[in-house]
């Protein structure tokens, strides 16, 4: 068991309750981490987030987390687990806002479109199915199902494919896991989908 | 593929979890976090609490108990009672909650809805809207706290929220509620053929077969408040809801692809 500290980074976007619970629950500890210097005293961190793209990359500048962040992940032994908000601002770009993300990952971020016919809504909200797509350090198929708690209006569009690791079926498959190298990003909310997000969560912290 | 939420809501009455029938008569069921904790073992695909008396009685949501409530959750929580500002919107936020539910301030105000959708997201902004049907049959806005009818088309005031904003919209059939008679369908398929953003329906709920045909008359998830608390005809406290494999199958007849 890996008893070492997870920074959670605290930027004033997101609920960080939630996410520590969880990790708690599945024998993990968390340390909050408001500030970029602190992220010299751990090897994991997670960007959590929720909201509008353009407040989270002021929010990531405004407390310098923004160059820190990708130092951090050239460090070595560093992981980096991004949750909805916090994937997709690990990509090159999104839609919302036009605006440049952290780039840590080779994807851009676009909103979810739908002919009239198909009668889908936007956000895509609620529990769906997550199609593993290669073998990875997070997802384990087993002989269950996978499902977790989505609640977006925009998704991940990977530049390269092989950073998928599981998709999600909306209107067409889209990325809804990914990781590169040290760099992970789930789009649903492991915090809100209970033991599939605890068993996740489980491994992030055994990693 | 995308699943049909089933929500239970827990209705809140002075730290006790109450329900009513036809929005009167609330009976104490129980204590909220106990339920909440039998909810969250069953893995509930969402919750939902509701603070029935706030907006009524002109007071702040109970910040302590909803802390208490989304400590237990880990399935996402919707709160809805009292919220009137930015402010308090954000502090139940950052206690773990991931939709307010706004009524009574958002039909004095739509603009509180705007200011929430920017800030916070849409998808973190529900509206709730009460539909009653009147002697003729006809549906209008009954905007419980205060009691009044808002006079205003109600498909065009809903529509009017949704435009402010709204991410999802709680449509309560009024007349049904806490009657386990089946919900209303008619106002279901009415209102879902014209907003674009998620529908959930609540009030009447009996059966899983009335869960089956709200979402077949267009409501994006169901919620309900008796038909998980109650059991039996006496209508004896029991928490209950149904196994993930009983709403597979339920789910698993229609033809929805995308």
């Amino acid at each position: 068991m890996n008893s070492e500290v997870i920074g959670l980074i605290d930027y004033g976007v997101g609920n960080l309750g939630s996410i520590q619970r969880m990790i708690e629950r599945v024998g993990g500890c968390t340390s909050l981490i408001s500030n970029a210097s602190e992220l010299s005293n751990v090897k994991k961190i997670i960007l959590p987030g929720v909201g509008h793209y353009s407040e989270g990359v002021r929010a990531l500048k405004s407390l310098g987390f923004w160059g820190a962040l990708l130092e951090f992940s050239r460090c070595e032994n560093t992981s980096i687990f991004g949750i909805c908000l916090g994937m997709q601002l690990l990509c090159r770009h999104s839609e919302e806002g036009d605006i440049e993300g952290l780039g840590l990952v080779d994807a851009t971020v676009e909103k979810f479109y739908f002919p009239q016919r198909l009668s889908l809504k936007v956000p895509h909200m609620g529990w769906n199915t997550l199609r593993m797509v290669r073998d990875n350090p997070l997802l384990r198929a087993d002989n269950e199902e996978l499902r977790f708690y989505f609640v977006h209006s925009y998704k991940v569009v990977p530049k390269n494919p092989e950073i998928s690791i599981g998709n999600c079926e909306y209107g067409g498959e889209f990325c809804a896991a990914f990781q590169q190298n040290n760099v992970f990003g789930v789009q649903f909310h492991p915090e809100k989908s209970h033991r599939f997000g605890m068993a996740l969560m489980k491994r992030f912290v055994e990693l | 593929m995308l699943k049909h939420r089933v929500i239970p809501v827990l209705l809140l009455r002075n730290n006790g979890l109450v329900k009513t029938t036809c929005f009167k008569n609330p009976k104490y069921v129980g204590d909220p976090v106990n339920a909440v904790r039998i909810f969250n073992e069953k893995e509930v695909d969402e919750l939902m609490l509701l603070d029935i008396a706030a907006s009524k009685e002109n007071r702040e949501p109970n910040f302590a108990m909803i802390e208490q409530i989304a400590g237990e959750c880990f399935m996402p929580l919707a709160y809805g009672g009292g919220v009137r500002s930015v402010e308090q919107a954000q502090r139940i936020y950052a206690l773990g909650v991931e939709k307010i539910c706004i009524q009574t301030a958002a039909l004095e105000s739509p603009t509180l809805v705007t200011d929430l959708a920017l800030r916070f997201g849409s998808q973190s902004v529900m509206v709730s809207v009460d539909v009653k049907r009147n002697w003729m049959g006809r549906p209008y806005i009954y905007g419980s706290a205060k009691t009044l009818s808002r006079g205003a088309n109600w498909i065009e005031r809903i529509q009017q929220l949704v435009d402010a904003g709204a991410g999802e919209v709680l449509l309560n059939a009024v007349d049904k509620d806490g009657t386990m008679e089946g919900p209303d369908l008619a106002l279901i398929q009415q209102i879902s053929q014209v907003i674009e953003v998620p529908l959930v329906a609540v009030g009447g709920v009996g059966s899983l077969g009335d869960i089956k045909a709200a979402v077949d008359a267009g409501a994006s998830a169901v919620a309900a408040g008796a038909f998980f608390v109650y059991h039996g005809p006496h209508r004896a406290v029991l928490i209950t809801y149904p196994k993930y494999d009983e709403l597979e199958a339920l789910f698993s007849v229609e033809n929805h692809e995308p």
